[in-house]
């Protein structure tokens, strides 16, 4: 018999938590494989966020750090100075990075922290219960946002990749999805792409993951996959903004 | 045991933290602490260590919180309004239960303030200061000499019982200058032993560690050991020092830079023939009860003094619990005592007066003094109230 899939070495045996047809079960797996594939499993510390993927810290054979809501590159600074032949990673979502933590993201590319960011982008705050995020769409409706995003009231959605490949020390900046076999493929590439960047020393590297929610965004597990390729990918193009990392 | 020299308080402090082993800093511009990170990104490399100037107060204590979770002995300092932005990451060190250094160099508040030396942040500092039932270690200098000595100090308090220790100092102490000498050797931190619960590089099969907030079912848990360590923490870490408390009718109480205008009024009423000692609580937190309620019952009152609105007051009350009457002769917003303005509220004690004793109710008399006192030492005295 041959083995032709297996469960990362780099992914404990916990059952996850996360929602069915929820993207996080599947960007923890593409991690998992490349950090196998890196051979750099007994060097990884990661840090856990505050919102859906908390516990994260329990699903990652790693050492792990969860820290406060939006912290997470800055408590990945301290880590990654302070062990620097350490792989550090921060995983977030996107009240984490985009709203409360942008400060700490946008400085983390500034000072070209030579660390790795999976930001996870659903358009939704998850954990809470499904509020407007940073990230939600025009017109999307959200429990502090009944009758959908108005921008006259909140705004528009940010997009993190763009707005970070204008700072010197953003290395690397790729957004992917989650949403097709191919399209899963591809952010695993992005994703082992953005760990390698940090064993060569290259900077900050961070792969934006577009991931759907049915829960939170009241839809079937198609629906959400749907809602993901003709709602979210026109306002978050998929592709490289920046990579900078053979340079 | 180094030779004296002449330093500056927040400079002894910054060297004092490479000696002691700091190998992480992060830290943020705030007036009057400037010199600890301007030290740091001057001599930290050289230690091989590493500085960061944060983007912000909150990003450098979760810098702390990240290096903290490795066993890298780590610090962050800052000014009161600073020391309100990490109380976020305060609470989480806390809660992680991580080893950590903070320095407040205390200035007056509330909000931007001023940036002349106060007390004002003892509440703050010995209440735990962020969400949460928690505490942290707080050790409070009254000179130059034990900035640079406390960090070694507060390391391994803070590693003995793996939580956040505060030094809690204010401005006049960091931008003064004396003599002082390092009473320690400086520390390799590569001898020192590592942490079995630090995350690393390399587990070589261990278990896999982790550094969490989230507690979830088991907060009960954990928060019960962690009230077990503190209950061990008040029996036996309690730090304090006394002069002329044996044969006294009025002791004074003060920590800090207060303690010191205190020695200058236990030495005038030595001269007046009055009998006056002082109690300087070293600790904060735990703070020193035991001995303070000793000595409650052998005088006739308990001055405290401090630089704020009746802080310190609160817990010299609790300590003495009406054994004795305890007075406060208060210098908040930035005032500042000495000798002879203490010495007034000494003889108001004896004499049934009230002029230097401050009561929050009744505060014609305190204030009136403080304010007389601040525009002479040309600083601003808003407060008229009794005038």
């Amino acid at each position: 018999m041959t083995i032709i899939a297996k469960k990362p070495a780099s992914l404990t045996d916990l059952p996850m938590h996360y929602c069915p047809g929820c993207g996080h079960g599947i960007v923890h797996r593409l991690m998992g494989e490349a950090i196998d594939e890196l051979n750099i499993g007994d060097r990884v510390i990661g840090v856990a966020p505050v919102g859906c993927a908390v516990f994260a810290d329990s699903y990652f054979a790693c050492d792990m750090v969860q820290g406060a809501h939006g912290r997470g590159p800055a408590i990945a600074t301290g880590i990654k100075r302070s062990k620097p032949e350490a792989i550090v990673f921060s995983y977030q979502g996107d009240g984490d990075l985009a709203s409360i933590g942008m400060a700490e993201i946008v400085h983390a590319a500034v000072r070209s922290e030579n660390i790795t960011v999976i930001f996870i982008n659903n358009a939704i705050y998850g954990m809470t219960g499904g509020q407007m995020a940073p990230t939600t769409l025009v017109g999307q409706v959200a429990t502090t946002a009944p009758k959908g995003r108005d921008p006259k009231l909140q705004g528009w959605p940010i997009n993190m990749c763009e707005m970070l490949a204008q700072i010197t020390g953003a290395k690397y900046l790729e957004r992917v999805a989650v949403d097709s076999p191919q399209n899963v493929l591809k952010a695993k590439k992005a994703i082992k792409k953005a760990f390698e960047n940090q064993v060569k020393g290259v900077g900050f590297s961070m792969v934006e993951v577009l991931s759907q929610c049915p829960t939170n965004w009241y839809a079937t597990v198609p629906q959400a996959l749907e809602f993901v390729r003709t709602k979210m990918m026109p306002q978050y193009p998929l592709g490289v903004f920046k990579d900078e990392g053979g340079k | 045991m180094t030779e004296k020299t002449l330093r500056k308080g927040n400079e002894a402090l910054a060297e004092g933290a490479i000696r002691a082993g700091v190998r992480f800093f992060a830290g943020y511009p705030i007036t009057p602490q400037n010199e600890v990170p301007e030290y740091m990104s001057a001599h930290m490399a050289e230690a091989g260590g590493a500085f960061v100037q944060a983007e912000s107060e909150i990003a450098a204590i979760n810098m702390v919180y990240g290096a903290a979770s490795t066993g890298t002995r780590s610090m962050t300092s800052s000014s009161s309004p600073g020391i309100s932005l990490k109380q976020e990451g305060i609470t989480y060190l806390a809660s992680a239960d991580l080893p950590c250094l903070i320095v407040n160099v205390m200035r007056g508040g509330p909000g931007l303030g001023s940036i002349s030396g106060s007390q004002g942040d003892y509440f703050q500092a010995t209440r735990g200061g962020g969400n949460g039932d928690y505490h942290v270690i707080v050790l409070a200098p009254n000179s130059v000499e034990e900035l640079g000595n406390f960090p070694k100090l507060g390391f391994e308090l803070a590693e003995k019982y793996r939580m956040p220790c505060m030094i809690l100092a204010d401005g006049i102490l960091g931008q003064m200058m004396e003599s002082m000498s390092f009473n320690f050797d400086p520390i390799d931190p590569n001898q020192l032993g590592k942490f079995d619960w630090a995350v690393d590089i390399h587990k070589n099969g261990r278990k896999k560690n982790n550094v969490y907030s989230y507690k979830g079912d088991n907060l009960i848990a954990d928060v019960v050991e962690r009230a077990k360590r503190y209950g061990l923490i008040e029996k036996t870490e309690a730090r304090f020092e006394e002069r002329n408390t044996e044969d006294c009718d009025v002791l004074l109480v003060a920590y800090g830079l207060s303690s010191r205008a205190c020695l200058e009024a236990v030495n005038h009423a030595k001269e007046a023939g009055l009998k006056v000692g002082l109690f300087r609580p070293i600790t904060l937190w735990p703070f020193p009860s035991k001995r303070l309620a000793e000595l409650a019952g052998k005088v006739r009152g308990i001055l405290t003094v401090e630089q704020s609105l009746g802080q310190l007051v609160q817990d010299v009350r609790l300590a003495v619990n009406g054994r004795t009457p305890v007075y406060l002769n208060a210098y908040p917003a930035g005032g500042q005592p000495d000798g002879n303005t203490i010495l007034t509220a000494v003889r108001s004690i004896l004499s049934g007066g009230k002029e230097g004793l401050f009561d929050l109710q009744e505060h014609a008399a305190g204030f009136t003094y403080a304010c007389q006192r601040d525009t002479s030492l040309g600083m601003q005295g808003d407060l008229k109230g009794g005038k």
